[in-house]
């Protein structure tokens, strides 16, 4: 057997701006072995990979194939090395069939009439089941997948890059998969598969690399190893912060979720049978890998997406089925930082106070005042104030202008409150830096004065000072009775900031955890699938026992 | 009847020219809105390769007429593509904005042109001082099979070139790799990237090409429906049928062969109203918006019946930035 690695990267770095998504990595892939590579959300995976096929090109650092250094610039290059890498989302044409995405930009001398052969031959030698003159758009996920594998198959590679193969996959249909990968293994192919799950990894894997925060932390031999200990340095050394976490004072549950199964955009489960409940007065954080549903989950509470089956009761009533509005002007609140910050909430090009005027326009009346009725209002008076108050709130209510002069006001206040940098309030807010952007947006939702706020990644890219002035507002809401939903992505900032964590692998939960009784090494166990309390303890641990859900509701 | 039928196809054919440079345009992913525009310039640029002729030799060549007049076409329609694809694939520009400008541009650019007196005096009158235009030359045997060569052989050159081109259009897209490239980056640019397709290339490619041959039809209607013969209102009736060869490529779901069919019932359906006599304008101005009318229809089945293969290009519109996450 030749001793030469397949592929080897030495030093390797990537910065985005200022920001090093991999730092200084060495990685060994050996000829004919599956190599996993196992890190957190944001442990730079992707990054490392996409620079081996081509997408990106390292800023620093050399790529050894076969024992020869090779220059990787473009997909073309990687298939030039018989590099090949099936992406997490696929990439595929939709109305074509599977014959013709194979044989797509490949420039084989054969017309497309011949690959139907080629393909069954391939297919027959690793094991896949493949019907080359079906539709991508008739086929289902697993079958996608068989096909990208066949492309890059079909080019001659000889390392292949599987980017979270199974996160889509069926448990019998990852067995497939992983059938078909020791097919390849032995046929002398050499495969590096991203996971986040232990099982996984432990299944299929003869080598374990571990990322941490764009750092190479090691790499073992799977036979030596076991979950436990990859977790430890998946997550790594507990850091402790200085967050502040006022105690809460418990109130009987605000939000209730019951046996919540949420579809997402493809059509396959997002979130399972999901049961939890948020208290006045606490942070309940949750954990999970990107992708497990968080985000389905906070749009269907939003009332933005429609749930499949299960309950959503705010204060003991139902709010399944409600609109987005009727839900806000229920007092519950959402504020969604997505990747590129200002795809959810915000309008880029428009001012602060354009914004502030985007959720709450319909309250911006003439400001005509309603006068209150007294007790001492002889009935006829009372009648009439009555009648004329209904009056005033419908001409309120159907004001065809808006008022600019009280979202300005509304836009200092915020402004002046949460120390928001901005040359004026009539500043676009694509203008404005990310940490302000995003305290724009949480302003706005807490202006709503909610009693329940679900905030999804709210510090996610911002430096330190910026993260804290987050965690403070958080937390004045929090000590002003308001039960929030923190989808979070540090551990660390979890753990000092959460009353309770709610872990979800997949969609389903793991269990709810108290802040401060649990361990870092716990939540990543439970995150990558390997611990389960919820089986452990054979009850759900979501559901409150003071509930506001009458029985006949729930 | 028959020279309706005659008129019809002739009308079409028209049609069919901006209808396939618009499909190929599509195929690529861009819409092109600057195709009445673009029609246009295929006029100005055709009776300008006509006059050339012309002022070169009083008794020019035949045939060196309809190719300086299908060069030039070409040739100016081609430059409008080629400035709407510098703006939508290298600086990414918005297509719906870019094509409403090179359309603006193109009807302008032509009517200054084909009405200055100096440049278009030549066409024209030449061409009838010569006593035979030589792209309506017939083909043999028309005058001789009856009705079918009255039909369908009694054209100038440029109908049949019209067909032949949407007949390759069709091959092309369907059968070949070039084709299926094309479809590709219509589809979702980033995977025709991800497997080394030059993305860039294909499109001002079909860009460019579509333009040219959308310029045809401009040419098609100066030199054969009309016989060579400028008014002064023609950039405003090549606009018309530029705006309806975008409805014929949804009415004919992006398909160049159907095409022909359906752009003969479009010539048809535009020639109608002068054939039927005593109508009142009210009857006229409905039967002319015929077209519109099936055009939508065709838009509300399709969308029911909501077949992926039925379904414009699923990138349409939207420009591609290989560094885009």
């Amino acid at each position: 057997m030749d001793e030469t690695a397949a592929l080897e990267l030495k030093h390797i770095s990537k910065y985005f701006g200022s920001v090093a998504a991999n730092k200084d990595i060495d990685l060994t892939l050996k000829r004919g072995e599956i190599l996993a590579l196992l890190g957190e959300n944001g442990s730079g995976k992707t990054t490392l990979m996409n620079m081996i096929s081509g997408i990106y090109y390292p800023d620093e650092g050399r790529i050894f194939v076969n024992g020869e250094e090779a220059v990787i610039s473009s997909p073309q290059d990687a298939f030039r090395y018989r590099i090949g890498m099936v992406h997490q989302h696929f990439k595929l044409i939709d109305i074509f069939t599977a014959a013709q995405n194979i044989v797509l930009g490949a420039g084989g001398k054969r017309g497309i009439s011949h690959i139907n052969e080629e393909v069954k031959e391939i297919a027959e030698k690793y094991g896949f089941e493949i019907d080359p003159k079906k539709k991508i758009y008739d086929m289902s996920v697993s079958e996608k997948q068989t096909v990208e594998i066949v492309k890059v198959l079909y080019r001659g590679a000889d390392i292949l890059i599987l980017d979270e193969p199974t996160a889509v996959l069926t448990p019998q249909e990852t067995e497939k998969l992983f059938a078909v990968m020791r097919a390849m293994k032995a046929d002398g192919k050499s495969i590096i598969i991203i996971t986040h799950k232990l099982n996984e990894v432990m299944a299929i894997s003869d080598r374990v690399a571990v990322l941490r925060k764009g750092e190479y932390i090691g790499c073992v031999d799977t036979a030596g190893t076991d979950p436990a200990a990859l977790t430890e340095m998946m997550v790594g050394e507990k850091v402790t912060l200085n967050i502040a976490r006022p105690k809460p004072h418990l109130e009987r549950p605000l939000l209730e979720i019951r046996d919540l199964t949420i579809n997402n955009d493809e059509g396959s489960r997002a979130i399972e049978n999901l049961s939890f409940f948020i208290r006045g007065g606490e942070i309940l954080g949750v954990a999970g890998i990107a992708g497990c549903g968080q985000r389905e989950l906070c749009e269907t509470i939003a009332g933005l997406r429609k749930a499949e089956s299960g309950g959503i009761y705010h204060e003991g009533e139902s709010i399944l089925g409600l609109s987005p509005r009727a839900i806000t002007a229920r007092g519950v609140a959402m504020s969604f930082i997505p990747e590129d910050r200002l795809g959810m909430g915000l309008a880029p090009s428009m001012s602060v106070t354009d914004n502030m005027m985007l959720k709450n326009y319909q309250d911006h009346g003439y400001g005509l005042k309603e006068e209150p009725v007294s007790e001492d209002d002889p009935p006829e008076v009372a009648k009439k104030k009555a009648a004329r108050n209904k009056f005033i709130s419908f001409l309120n209510r159907h004001c065809p202008f808006v008022d600019r002069k009280k979202a300005r006001a509304e836009a200092e206040h915020i402004i002046e409150e949460l120390d928001i940098v901005t040359p004026s309030t009539e500043t676009p807010v694509r203008r404005l830096s990310g940490g302000n952007v995003q305290k724009v947006l949480l302003g706005r939702e807490i202006l709503t004065e909610p009693n329940v706020l679900i905030t999804a990644y709210p510090v996610r890219g911002l430096d330190i000072n910026s993260s804290y002035l987050i965690y403070d507002i958080l937390n004045r809401q929090k000590e002003a009775g308001t039960g929030i939903l923190f989808i979070g992505e540090d551990l660390d900032v979890m753990l000092a900031l959460c009353d309770k964590i709610m872990v979800l692998c997949h969609g389903k939960m793991m269990g709810v955890v108290h802040a401060d009784k649990t361990t870092k090494e716990q939540l990543g166990l439970m995150m990558a699938g390997a611990l389960d309390l919820e089986e452990e303890k054979g009850k759900p641990m979501g559901v409150a026992k003071d509930s506001r859900i009458g029985e006949d509701q729930a | 009847m028959i020279s309706f039928l005659t008129s019809a196809i002739e009308f079409g054919v028209i049609f069919l020219l901006g209808c396939v440079g618009e499909i190929l345009t599509e195929k690529s992913g861009h819409l092109n809105l600057g195709i009445p525009g673009i029609m246009c310039m295929g006029a100005a640029g055709g009776c300008l390769g006509v006059k050339l002729c012309y002022l070169a030799s009083p008794t020019p060549n035949a045939f060196l007429v309809v190719l300086m007049g299908i060069l030039f076409a070409m040739l100016f329609a081609g430059a409008l593509g080629g400035i709407y694809g510098v703006l939508t694939v290298s600086l990414r520009s918005n297509q719906n904005v870019t094509g409403l400008a090179c359309t603006i541009f193109g009807v302008g650019f032509t009517s200054f042109f084909l009405n200055n007196a100096v440049l278009t005096e030549g066409v024209s009158a030449n061409l009838s001082q010569a006593g035979l235009n030589f792209f309506n030359a017939p083909l043999p045997g028309a005058n001789s099979l009856g009705w079918f060569g009255t039909i369908f052989l009694n054209h100038g050159v440029l109908v049949y070139l019209a067909i032949v081109i949407a007949v390759i259009a069709a091959v092309t897209l369907r059968y070949t790799k070039a084709g299926l490239n094309l479809r590709a980056i219509g589809e979702s640019p980033a995977t025709a990237d991800a497997v080394g397709i030059n993305v860039t290339r294909y499109k001002y490619t079909a860009i460019i090409l579509g333009a040219a041959v959308a310029g045809l039809g401009g040419l098609t209607y100066v030199m054969d429906y009309m016989n060579g013969i400028v008014g002064s209102t023609v950039d405003q009736t090549i606009q018309g049928i530029g705006w309806l060869c975008i409805a014929l490529v949804i009415f004919t779901m992006w398909r160049p062969a159907l095409a022909i069919l359906g752009s003969i019932l479009f010539g048809a359906l535009y020639i109608l109203a002068s054939y039927i006599k005593g109508i009142s304008f009210v009857q006229m101005s409905l039967l002319n918006m015929i077209p519109f009318a099936v055009t939508i229809l065709v838009l509300i089945v399709t969308s029911i019946i909501g077949n992926r293969e039925t379904q414009p290009p699923a990138s349409l519109g939207l420009s591609y930035f290989r560094e885009d996450r």
